[in-house]
């Protein structure tokens, strides 16, 4: 271990882009701006900068949270430091015309006002570039509907923890059937009281366990159905 | 003079807690959404029912109906300025059951988490928890609490601010986490850690340990985990009764009676001294716990292998404490700052 002060701005490309996954695993806000920053000066593509530097970066704290090795608070600041890079690249990818990684419409359903593990996977999706629009706590049947008509998402994201709240999710789906809007959408459920086979019960497409399993399904998902629009 | 809790403790091997409150409450017919601390105004009958039932069914000490009962939860239904009103009811109707169960019940008066999370991740403060806890203490003490229950924590922050305001209250307290994160709380605090943090608080609360999670087993192992940092101060475990299960548009909790009962001389023998329930568990799983414990003989401290056998598998493969030395850990580059 040394002590020697890091300076970016000396950093090789590669470098750079390894030190970048470090001071996001740590949380570290201005030096990901920073480092945001040089990339863009040095001419880097706004969208290489997003998934090599910052996304990559992401799946690696996303992996460890998943295996246990980091927990909340950690993932929060990382996440914190993440949005601190996308301010910068937001405006630049739409001015490129970069690809969209993808969208999703997220919140905790009707009768339920928890929101910790959904604000997390939020901002974990955040993180791995989908755009997420947040419909927060105790959201009616029409409430998501609204939100799926006005934003047009890949992805639909219920959230509940309570054992009373949880078949609303069913509701939701049962009414995206009836209107022929069901496959228009991944719908992706999660929440401490959730299973596998409850989503399967409910007609969902994925149960996601945290939230960094709600991002590896989402990019696998969404990958899928793009494949399959294009065949 | 000495407190109702520290009596009982005192005077016997093990002391059996109550069950599930929002379970109970919803087959009574409350609506999702609606928080159960506006019961003790609007349906005190239907409270006085849930302590009694807790009460009936051999209960040394039950909780109050206010898990919810602080400023920031209850802000939620626009109600933030009943958090005084809605705990001291709390406790004026489990003060009424407590003295007319014709022995010793203790009253404790129930602290839920606020929901919201600590700078800086979040925006909550060390004083807006402190104060907004110690507003909650004050209406439990009002209506009569013997102890402050605070429960469900994962943040060792929010564990320290209700420590400082119990201190403000004047209030004995104890103090349960709840490990539901691969044998961690969601905040990643082990079992080993928060022995850790409960001895280093200056006003330390009665009893500690562990509510809710993900099942007995788990739970169990936590007690084993804070059993072997060879802790003085007695330990709690309330323990839900197994896992929801999803059925033809039904919830309801796989723990029977019977592994509940299981659990309850397992967690006696890991030299646990106050022993209930959390989310499913019933009054017919509370008589069968004391039933259990009043008729079979205090054993060894059960192993690891002995609880799953018993109870089941564990949520995941280590929880964090003792030999990490083979724990995933990540490589990283050299050369650190600030």
């Amino acid at each position: 271990m040394s002590d020697d002060e890091i300076i970016l701005s000396d950093l090789s490309d590669d470098e750079l882009v390894l030190q970048m996954h470090d001071d996001l695993y740590d949380g570290l806000r201005e030096e990901i701006e920073e480092g945001v920053n040089i990339l863009i000066e040095r001419g880097w593509a706004p969208y290489d900068a997003l998934t090599k530097a910052l996304v990559a970066g992401m799946t690696i704290v996303g992996a460890d949270f998943r295996d246990g090795i980091l927990f909340v608070p950690e993932v929060l600041l990382a996440a914190n430091a993440m949005k601190g890079g996308m301010a910068i690249l937001k405006p630049l990818l739409i001015a490129t015309g970069a690809p969209r990684m993808g969208k999703m419409v997220i919140g905790t359903v009707k009768g339920d006002i928890h929101d910790i593990g959904k604000n997390l996977v939020g901002m974990m999706m955040e993180g791995a570039g989908f755009e997420v629009r947040d419909l927060g706590i105790n959201n009616s049947v029409d409430a998501y509907l609204e939100a799926l008509e006005a934003e047009t998402p890949d992805i639909l994201g219920m959230s509940a923890l309570l054992t009373t709240t949880m078949p609303y999710m069913k509701v939701v789906i049962d009414t995206l059937k009836e209107k022929g809007m069901r496959d228009d959408y991944i719908v992706m459920v999660g929440g401490a009281p959730l299973n596998e086979e409850f989503a399967k019960a409910i007609g969902a497409d994925a149960y996601c366990r945290d939230a960094a399993v709600a991002v590896e399904t989402a990019k696998s998902l969404v990958s899928r159905k793009h494949n399959q629009a294009r065949a | 003079m000495t407190d109702a809790l520290t009596k009982l403790l005192n005077s016997r091997d093990w002391l059996l807690a109550d069950g599930a409150t929002g379970t109970n409450l919803f087959n009574m017919g409350l609506e999702s959404g609606e928080p159960p601390e506006f019961w003790n105004v609007d349906k005190p009958d239907n409270i006085r029912k849930l302590y009694k039932g807790a009460v009936d069914a051999g209960s040394d000490i039950f909780l109050t109906n206010s898990f919810g009962g602080n400023a920031s939860r209850l802000k939620l239904h626009q109600a933030q300025g009943r958090v005084m009103e809605l705990n001291r009811v709390a406790a004026e109707i489990a003060r009424e059951v407590a003295d007319t169960a014709g022995r010793p019940v203790v009253v404790a008066g129930s602290m839920g988490p606020t929901g919201e999370i600590f700078e800086p991740m979040g925006t909550l403060t060390h004083a807006a928890a402190v104060e907004m806890f110690h507003e909650q203490a004050e209406g439990l003490k009002a209506g009569g609490a013997d102890v402050l229950w605070v429960e469900t924590i994962s943040a060792p922050e929010e564990y320290r601010a209700a420590a400082e305001a119990a201190k403000l209250a004047g209030m004995p307290w104890c103090g349960t986490m709840s490990f539901d994160t691969a044998g961690r709380t969601m905040m990643g605090t082990t079992s080993a850690a928060m022995v850790e943090l409960v001895n280093k608080l200056d006003y330390p609360p009665l009893a500690f340990g562990a509510n809710c999670g993900v099942g007995a087993s788990d739970l169990m192992r936590t007690m084993l985990g804070f059993a072997a940092q060879g802790s003085e101060r007695p330990l709690i475990a309330k323990g839900n009764a197994g896992i929801p299960k999803y059925h033809d548009g039904h919830i309801h909790y796989d723990g029977t009676p019977e592994l509940m009962a299981e659990y309850a001389v397992l967690a006696r023998d890991a030299g646990v001294k106050i022993i209930g329930g959390c989310c499913g568990t019933m009054p017919e799983h509370l008589k069968a716990m004391r039933a259990a414990l009043e008729s079979r003989p205090k054993g060894p401290r059960p192993t690891l292998e002995q609880i799953s056998e018993t109870l089941g598998g564990f949520s995941s493969a280590s929880d964090g404490t003792g030999d990490t030395s083979d724990a995933p850990k990540r490589e990283r580059r050299g050369g650190r700052r600030g």
